[in-house]
C-alpha cells in the first residue's frame, strides 16, 4: 500500500510547488513526473502483492489486497498520467492555482485507491468522500464562470445528500449484521430469512451508488455539472472517478451481497435499463458535443452496471476493461474537443479538411466509444455482455442494451459526420503542436491495443 | 445428423493435413488475401494524386490471381490457418477456405478488379482515400467470407462496412449524408443481436468459451428446439437486413441510388453476398431446428419481397433504382430456395450468387456509363444507344439478358437449379404455389428489363452529354463481365464443381 502513502506525499508536495515554483508550465512538469513516479509505486505494489490471502491485509484489516484491486489501481494511474500528458496545457489555461489542481488530483487518486481496496463499509465511505470532496473543488475551479460555480454548488449539495443515504444505508446494515467489514456482512447475511433492516440498507447504498455513477434516475445532475465544469476537469471526473465509483460499487456488491442478488438484481436491472435509456435518447437530442458526451457518459454508466448485474469473474474483467478502453477514448475525445473554440456540433464542420489528423483521432476515439469491433470500446461492451449473458436471466436487458448501443451511433456519428461530410472551417483554441499529435496517436493505438489484445490489459486477472 | 457427420469430416481431413506437413505457401495465402488489399488500402491514403488508381489496381490483379489460386485447387482438403488470438475469449485468428467461400473470394477479386478497372479514367475527388477505402472493404469482405471463427467473423462483418459507410457518405450522391446513414444503423442494429447470439452460443460450448466454427455449430445444434427457435432472430436479422429480404430492404434503393457507382457495385454485387453466405454458413447449419421452425415465415417473406419488389421495379424511371428493386427480387428467389433444403436449390444458389455478382456488375457499369453520356438516369429522357454508341448498346443487351437468365447465359444456369430446388424442396404444399409466384417474379423481370433496354438502346436519339462508345478501359471492363456470361452459360461446370461439395454438405 505504498501507493496510498506516495500519491499523499505527492499531493503535499505539489501544494508547496504551488509556492515555490511561478511558472506554470514546469508546475505541470512536475506533476507530470510525480504522476509517472505514481504509476512506478503502483507497478511495484502489484508485484509486492502476495498471493497469500492472510498477508494482504492493511491497516488493522481496513484494506485488503487483492491483485484485481492493485491492477486496477495501475491502470487507473496510467490513465491519469495519459490524462495529464494530454490535458496539461489546458489545465493552466483553467485559472490561476495550476498546483492545487494538481494536489487535488493526486487527492482524488488517493480516494480511488481506497474505494479499489476497502475491507471495512468505513475505509469505503472515507474513499467516496476523499474522492468527492477535491472533484466538488475542480468543478468550480473557473471563479469568474458563473456556470462553473453553478456546477460545483449543485454538485455539492446533492453529494453531501448522497452521502448521508450512503451512511444511512451502512447504518441500518451494521444494525442487520453487527460488522462494517465487507466479508464479515456477507457471512452473517442469510439470503432465505433476510432481516428487513439489512434489505433497507442495501437499497440506500445501491441508491447512493447510482448517484455517484449517474445512473438514472440519480442522474440529474451529471448533465449541468459537466456542462458547466472546466472541460479538462469534465474529462477526468467522467472518466477515472466514474470508474472508481463502479469499482466501489461492484466491490460491495460482489464482496457482500453477492449471495443476496435475488433480492436486488431487479432492482439493478430497471435501474441499468432506465439509464441506458435516458443516457442515449437524451444524447441524441443535444447540440453541444460537450453536453452530449455528459449524457453519453451516463449511456456508458449503464452498460458498466451490467458487470455490478453480472456478479461473476467475469464482471472483474468486465469493469476493469471497460474502465480502461472508456477513459482513454473519452479523455482523447475531450482532448480533441478543448482543442476547438465552438463546443457544438457546428464546431465541427470541416475539421477533417483542417486538421486531418485530429479528425482522425477523433473518429478512432468515437469509433471506440460506439463499440466498433478493434477498438476498445468493443471489447469493453464485449466483456460486460459476457458477464452478464453467462449470468442468464437478463436476456431482456442485454438486448435492450444493444438496441440502445445502436441509438448511440446516431449522436457519436454526427461528430464524424460534421467532421467529413460538411463543409466549415472551424475555429482553433490552440494550435496542435508536434507534441500533441504524439500524445493523440499515442492514445489512439491505446485504444486500438484494448481492442485487439485485451488481455494484455488483464493482466492475468 | 448432417452437421456432425460433416464435422467430423472436416476434423479428419485437419489432422490429416497436419500429417502431410503443410505447404507454406497454401498456409499464407488466406492471410495474403486479407492482409494484401488492407495494407495496399492503407498505403492508398498516403498517396496523392493517380498513384491510388495504379496501386489499386495492382493490389486488385495480385489478389485475384491469390484467389485464383485458392479457388482452383480441389477442396477436398480445406484450406486453413490458425493463430492465437485472445485465448481467454476462447478465440482464434482463424480462416478457413471451403468451396463457397473460395467461390466468392474469387467473386469478390474478380468484380473489385473489374470495378478498379472500369474507374481507371475517372477523376475523383481526393482519389488516396477513395481507393484507400475502397481497398479496404475488399480486405473486410475476404475476412467475412473466410473466417472460420466467429468473433474474428463478426470483426470482419463489422469492418467491411465502415469504409463504404465513409465511401457512401463522401462520394455519393445529394441526399447521400441522411441515406448512408440508415444504411449504417439498420446494419448495425442487426450485427449487434448478432453479437448477443454469438456470445450466447459460445457460452454453450464445451468449455464455455469457444468460437471456432465446429465448436459453434456443434453447440448451436445441440440446443433445445425452444432456444434455437428464439436465437434465429437474434441471428438472422443481421443477414435479413444485409441480404436484404423483405421487409428489411427500405435501406437499398436509396443507398445504391445515392452512393457513387463503384460503392454501388462493392455493395450489391459483394455485400449483399455476405448476408447470403453467412445464412448458409452461419445459421443453416448452427440452428437447424430453429430453421426449420421459421423456414416458412422466411420464405414467405422472400416471395412478397419478389413480387413486391418486380412490381415497384416496373413502375421506376430511374435506372439506378431500377435494378436496386430488381436486385432484391433476385436476393429474394435465393434466400427462399436457402430455406427449402434442397441439395440442387443449394447449389443453385451458391452458383447464382457469383452469376449474380457478375451480372449485376456488369448492370451498374452500364448504368453508370449511361448516365455519363446522358447527364441523367431517367429512362425516359434517353435513347439511341444503339445509334450513337453501338457497342454500349450490345454490352446491355447481353447483360439485362444474362440478369432475367435467358438460356445460354450464367443466369440461366443458376436460376434453373434454384427452381429445381425450390420444386423438389420440403416447403410442403407450398412449394408448388411458391414456385408460382417465384415464376411470376421471372417474368415481371423480364418486363421491366426489356423496357429499360427499349427506352434507353432504342427510339430516336436525344440530347447527350457526352457522345461517344466505350473507352478502352469500360471496354476491357465489360468484356471480363461478358465473356464470364457466355462462358458459365454455355460452360458452367467449373463452378458447379467448385461448391458440389459444400452445398451437399449444408443441406445433409
Amino acid at each position: 500500500m505504498k501507493a496510498i502513502i506516495a500519491t499523499t506525499i505527492f499531493g503535499v508536495i505539489m501544494m508547496f510547488a504551488g509556492l515555490m515554483v511561478s511558472n506554470k508550465k514546469s508546475i505541470v512538469a512536475i506533476a507530470t513526473m510525480l504522476f509517472a513516479a505514481l504509476l512506478g509505486v503502483n507497478i511495484w505494489d502489484l508485484t509486492a502483492t502476495s498471493a497469500d490471502a492472510a498477508n494482504n491485509l492493511y491497516f488493522n484489516n481496513m484494506l485488503r489486497i487483492e491483485h484485481y484491486s492493485m491492477w486496477f489501481n495501475t491502470l487507473m494511474t496510467g490513465c491519469t498520467l495519459l490524462y495529464a500528458l494530454l490535458m496539461g496545457k489546458e489545465i493552466i489555461k483553467v485559472g490561476m492555482h495550476v498546483a492545487e489542481y494538481f494536489a487535488l488530483i493526486f487527492f482524488i487518486l488517493c480516494g480511488l485507491y481506497l474505494l479499489s481496496t476497502y475491507n471495512n463499509m468505513l475505509m469505503m465511505f472515507i474513499g467516496i468522500e476523499i474522492l468527492s470532496i477535491p472533484q466538488y473543488i475542480l468543478a468550480g475551479s473557473d471563479k469568474r464562470n458563473l456556470k462553473s460555480s453553478e456546477a460545483s454548488l449543485k454538485y455539492f449539495l446533492m453529494g453531501s445528500f448522497t452521502t448521508g443515504i450512503l451512511l444511512m444505508g451502512i447504518t441500518l446494515l451494521y444494525g442487520a449484521s453487527r460488522s462494517f467489514n465487507i466479508m464479515e456482512i456477507a457471512s452473517m447475511l442469510n439470503s432465505d430469512a433476510l432481516n428487513p433492516l439489512a434489505l433497507a440498507g442495501i437499497l440506500f447504498i445501491m441508491i447512493a451508488f447510482a448517484f455517484k455513477v449517474s445512473a438514472a434516475p440519480m442522474h440529474m445532475w451529471t448533465p449541468d455539472v459537466y456542462d458547466g465544469s472546466p472541460t479538462p476537469f469534465t474529462a477526468y471526473m467522467s472518466t477515472v472517478l466514474k470508474a472508481a465509483a463502479f469499482f466501489a460499487f461492484l466491490r460491495l456488491f460482489q464482496v457482500s451481497f453477492n449471495t443476496l442478488s435475488a433480492h436486488w438484481t431487479l432492482i439493478l436491472a430497471i435501474i441499468t435499463a432506465a439509464t441506458l435509456l435516458v443516457g442515449n435518447v437524451t444524447a441524441v437530442f443535444q447540440q453541444s458535443v460537450k453536453r452530449m458526451l455528459a449524457y453519453s457518459s451516463i449511456a456508458q454508466a449503464g452498460f458498466m452496471l451490467f458487470a455490478v448485474l453480472a456478479v461473476n469473474k467475469f464482471a472483474w474483467q468486465g469493469i476493469i476493461i471497460y474502465a480502461a478502453a472508456y477513459s482513454v477514448a473519452t479523455i482523447g475525445l475531450f482532448s480533441v474537443l478543448v482543442k476547438l473554440k465552438d463546443f457544438t456540433y457546428d464546431g465541427f464542420n470541416g475539421l477533417a479538411k483542417k486538421e486531418p489528423f485530429l479528425a482522425f483521432t477523433a473518429s478512432i476515439f468515437l469509433f471506440s466509444l460506439a463499440g466498433i469491433p478493434l477498438t476498445g470500446g468493443f471489447m469493453a461492451k464485449y466483456y460486460v455482455l459476457l458477464a452478464v449473458v453467462q449470468q442468464g436471466q437478463l436476456m431482456w436487458l442485454v438486448i435492450f442494451a444493444l438496441l440502445m448501443a445502436a441509438i448511440s451511433v446516431f449522436y457519436y456519428f454526427r461528430v464524424i459526420i460534421a467532421m467529413y461530410f460538411k463543409p466549415g472551417n472551424p475555429e482553433m483554441s490552440s494550435t496542435l503542436t508536434t507534441g500533441d499529435k504524439l500524445m493523440l496517436g499515442i492514445t489512439c493505438a491505446l485504444v486500438i491495443l484494448i481492442g485487439v489484445a485485451p488481455q494484455l490489459f488483464l493482466n492475468g486477472i | 445428423m448432417g452437421v456432425t457427420t460433416w464435422l467430423r469430416g472436416v476434423a479428419k481431413l485437419e489432422g490429416l493435413t497436419r500429417v502431410l506437413g503443410l505447404n507454406f505457401f497454401d498456409f499464407m495465402i488466406l492471410i495474403l488475401l486479407i492482409v494484401i488489399p488492407l495494407l495496399s488500402g492503407i498505403l492508398s491514403f498516403a498517396i496523392k494524386g493517380d498513384g491510388a488508381k495504379t496501386l489499386g489496381i495492382i493490389s486488385s490483379v495480385i489478389s485475384l490471381a491469390l484467389a485464383v489460386y485458392v479457388s482452383s485447387t480441389n477442396f477436398s482438403q480445406p484450406i486453413s490457418y490458425s493463430h492465437e488470438w485472445i485465448p481467454m475469449l476462447g478465440t482464434q485468428f482463424s480462416l478457413m477456405a471451403d468451396g463457397m467461400s473460395g467461390m466468392l473470394v474469387l467473386l469478390t477479386a474478380i468484380v473489385t478488379m473489374v470495378v478498379m478497372i472500369s474507374n481507371a479514367n475517372k477523376e475523383t475527388e481526393n482519389a488516396g482515400a477513395f481507393y484507400g477505402f475502397m481497398l479496404l472493404s475488399q480486405a473486410g469482405l475476404m475476412g467475412v467470407f473466410l473466417a472460420a471463427d466467429a468473433l474474428v467473423f463478426y470483426v470482419f462483418w463489422e469492418l467491411a462496412l465502415i469504409p463504404v459507410y465513409f465511401l457512401c457518405s463522401r462520394w455519393g450522391g445529394e441526399k447521400r449524408i441522411a441515406v448512408t446513414f440508415k444504411f449504417f444503423v439498420y446494419t448495425f442494429v442487426g450485427s449487434l443481436m448478432l453479437l448477443a447470439a454469438l456470445i450466447y452460443l459460445s457460452l454453450q460450448t464445451p468449455g464455455l468459451s469457444s468460437y471456432a466454427w465446429s465448436d459453434i455449430a456443434r453447440a448451436g445444434a445441440s440446443l433445445p428446439e425452444i432456444v434455437q427457435i428464439r436465437l434465429f432472430w437474434l441471428v438472422f436479422i443481421a443477414f435479413a437486413i444485409k441480404m436484404p429480404i423483405f421487409p428489411f430492404h427500405t435501406w437499398q434503393p436509396d443507398t445504391y441510388e445515392q452512393s457513387p457507382t463503384p460503392v454501388t457495385i462493392i455493395l450489391s454485387a459483394l455485400m449483399v453476398k455476405m448476408g447470403l453466405f453467412a445464412v448458409l454458413h452461419w445459421l443453416l447449419p448452427v440452428l437447424p431446428k430453429g430453421v426449420a421452425y421459421w423456414s416458412d415465415t422466411v420464405v414467405l417473406l422472400s416471395v412478397i419481397g419478389i413480387v413486391y419488389a418486380s412490381c415497384i421495379a416496373i413502375v421506376q424511371t430511374d435506372i439506378k433504382r431500377l435494378i436496386a428493386y430488381s436486385s432484391i427480387a433476385h436476393m429474394g428467389l435465393m434466400s427462399a430456395v436457402a430455406f427449402m433444403h434442397s441439395g440442387v436449390g443449394m447449389h443453385g444458389i451458391m452458383v447464382q450468387m457469383f452469376n449474380h455478382g457478375i451480372n449485376i456488375t456488369g448492370m451498374w457499369l452500364i448504368v453508370s456509363m449511361v448516365e455519363e453520356r446522358w447527364g441523367t438516369r431517367d429512362m425516359t429522357k434517353m435513347g439511341g444507344m444503339a445509334t450513337v454508341a453501338p457497342r454500349m448498346a450490345i454490352a446491355m443487351v447481353i447483360i439485362s439478358l444474362a440478369n432475367i437468365a435467358l438460356p445460354l447465359t450464367n443466369g440461366f444456369v443458376g436460376e434453373f437449379m434454384l427452381f429445381n430446388g425450390l420444386f423438389t424442396g420440403d416447403g410442403g404444399a407450398m412449394h408448388i404455389g411458391v414456385m408460382v409466384v417465384a415464376g411470376l417474379g421471372i417474368i415481371l423481370g423480364a418486363v421491366y428489363t426489356l423496357n429499360m433496354i427499349q427506352k434507353s438502346a432504342y427510339g430516336n436519339v436525344t440530347e447527350m452529354v457526352v457522345k461517344k462508345d466505350l473507352s478502352i478501359n469500360e471496354y476491357a471492363g465489360l468484356a471480363i463481365i461478358i465473356s464470364l456470361i457466355l462462358f458459365l452459360g454455355v460452360y458452367p461446370k467449373p463452378l458447379l464443381d467448385l461448391t458440389a461439395g459444400v452445398a451437399e454438405m449444408i443441406v445433409r
